[in-house]
């Protein structure tokens, strides 16, 4: 379990990361979300025990990161942002470092390196020096050295920023392949990863926790959560927008800009709607082109509580 | 232990995965040849010893020395990859030590290349080898006080450039503060505790002895408190800044 209680980090008079607390389970797929300069990345030196808090704590599995920090270290695997290593070495020279330092010696180093280079497919690159690998090899060298010695606890600062859609796709694979008791905590400015590998997410702005619900949980606090977009074949959206807002379970109808559909919100707590709306639709024998209830944008979500007014 | 060892070998390997070490330990042996032949008129001096060899060296560390300790934490700062060893449970002295011992140890490669000058000697004329021994250690050892304080001013900055040029500084003010001419500029209006203070921690004073031969504990214990000092200034700045 990782405790963060009250942390503080200031530059100067700038304060990074303010007053933040949150504790993490075994199990959790973290998420920081946030735009940039929220103070993730700041966040998570702080937990590996890089930078050293201005005030409040951290503990990991019962170690604090001032006071226990090797020990701490011992069970984490940290991926910092932009995957920085020593580039001037092979692959293999890389990770056997990596190994020996972790305590990793003889047959099981070997063992370890195999099953790392297996997970994030370095086989084909491990005799070359890591300054001749292209960004997305660079990037899985990063995480090989995170999970070497099988951490409880992995770290890793956008872990797939900067990478192409394949080669995101293989991260967050990666990352739902890991053990299910394992602590991952992963910061990101991008939604969909949210949606794909978390099982809860903070969102982040100005050092403040400003969410810190469930992927679906966040869905739910969008504006157009539940909402009905429809288009009918063949009929004035004006004309179907004046019947719709009769509906007893609508709370009101708007056009959407670009493909004149019908963006139609229930009243808050109705669950009656999309019954109502088929009900209407086949009793005026309107030929429907498109009907989908919306889960939610979470980039919604997202813009409505870093952008300055509370959700 | 285990840890700094492992620092060590890692440190130690990266000099030979450029041309880092091979340019340094040509430049070496080069700069000292030309010195101790030309310029030290070795030949015509008539002595068998080594004299003109071991005097240029405070001149040659000036710059050769932060050559090599520039990069030892600037570049890490500047490449991120120093987030990466501190977060390694390590502790912050394996990682200081494990740099500053295998720098010194390329450093001492470099000085045990210049074997054929010792050779030439021998050849030449009967020299007192355990003089030329003590030079050796004396040379080595003042070039890890020149090494301790690069380490510090790489620990300062992500800029090379600006490492490599306050070191040359720094080691320059300690080398001349033993001069003739700045211990005559402060005479007369410092007292002259501080002036002793000045002239006993300049390098060159602790050298003379030493390049002449003479391997005196208190030679030895300057150095080495040198060493010590400049090695626990680096964990300061690391401490302040490593995170920045
Ligand atoms: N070493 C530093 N000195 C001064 N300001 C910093 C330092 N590191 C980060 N900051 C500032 O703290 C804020 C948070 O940065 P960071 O944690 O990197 O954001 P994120 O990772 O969420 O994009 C930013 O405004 C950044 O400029
Ligand atoms: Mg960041």
């Amino acid at each position: 379990m990782i405790q963060v209680s009250h942390l503080v980090k200031r530059f100067g008079s700038f304060t990074a990361v303010n007053d933040m607390s949150f504790e993490v389970e075994a199990g959790t797929v973290l998420g920081f979300l946030g735009p940039n300069g929220a103070g993730k990345s700041t966040t998570m030196k702080m937990i590996t025990g890089f930078s050293r808090p201005t005030s409040g704590q951290v503990s990991v599995h019962g170690h604090d990161i001032v006071d226990d920090r090797q020990a701490a270290q011992a069970r984490l695997g940290y991926l910092p942002e932009g995957a920085p290593c020593y580039e001037d070495m092979t692959v293999q020279g890389f990770l056997a470092f990596i190994a020996d330092i972790r305590g990793c010696r003889g047959g099981q180093r070997d063992r370890s390196i195999d099953r790392v280079t297996e997970t994030v497919s370095l086989r084909e690159v491990l005799g070359q020096r890591i300054e001749t690998l292209s960004k997305g090899y660079k990037r899985r060298v990063g995480l090989a050295q995170a999970l070497l010695h099988d951490p409880d606890v992995l770290i890793l600062d956008e872990p797939t920023d900067g990478l192409d859609p394949n080669q995101k796709h293989q991260v967050r694979e990666m990352i739902l392949n890991l053990s299910e008791q394992k602590i991952v905590i992963i910061s990101t400015h991008i939604l969909e990863e949210v949606s794909a590998v978390c099982s809860r997410a903070l969102i982040i702005n100005q050092g403040r926790i400003v969410l810190d619900d469930t992927p679906d949980g966040l869905r739910k606090r969008a504006k157009d959560h539940q909402a009905i977009r429809l288009r009918v074949m063949d009929v004035d959206p004006s004309q179907i927008l004046e019947v719709c807002e009769t509906l007893p379970s609508v709370d009101r109808v708007e056009i959407s800009g670009k493909d004149g559909d019908l963006l139609i919100f229930p009243k808050p707590g109705s669950v009656e709607l999309l019954a109502e709306l088929q009900q209407l639709l086949s009793a005026k024998a309107w030929q429907v082109a498109r009907l989908q209830q919306l889960e939610g944008q979470l980039d919604e979500v997202f813009r409505r509580v870093t952008m300055g007014d509370a959700p | 232990m285990k840890s700094l060892s492992t620092i060590i070998k890692r440190e130690f390997l990266s000099y030979f995965a450029t041309p880092l070490a091979f340019v340094f330990i040509l430049v070496f042996l080069v700069l000292s040849s030309a010195f101790t032949f030309y310029l030290g008129q070795f030949y015509e001096r008539g002595q068998a010893d080594l004299l003109p060899f071991f005097n240029f060296h405070p001149w040659l560390y000036l710059f050769l020395i932060p050559s090599v300790s520039m990069r030892l934490w600037s570049e890490e700062r500047k490449t991120g990859s120093i987030e990466l060893l501190l977060t390694l449970p390590i502790t912050l002295w394996d990682a200081i030590l494990g740099k500053f011992l295998a720098a010194w140890a390329l450093i001492g490669l470099a000085l045990a290349g210049t074997f054929p000058i010792w050779l030439t000697v021998n050849y030449l004329g009967q020299p007192d080898n355990g003089a030329i021994a003590a030079g050796y250690m004396g040379s080595w050892l003042m070039a890890g006080a020149f090494l301790a304080v690069g380490c510090c001013m790489s620990a300062l900055t992500k800029n090379q450039i600006i490492a490599f040029i306050l070191t040359g500084i720094t080691c320059l003010t300690l080398v001349l503060a033993g001069f003739p001419m700045v211990l005559n500029f402060f005479e007369g209006w410092v007292p002259s505790l501080i002036l002793d203070l000045i002239a006993g921690l300049s390098i060159i004073a602790h050298f003379i002895a030493i390049s002449k031969g003479v391997l005196a504990l208190t030679d030895v214990v300057y150095f080495v408190a040198m060493i010590l000092l400049w090695l626990y200034l680096t964990h300061l700045a690391l401490v302040a800044k490593a995170a920045d």
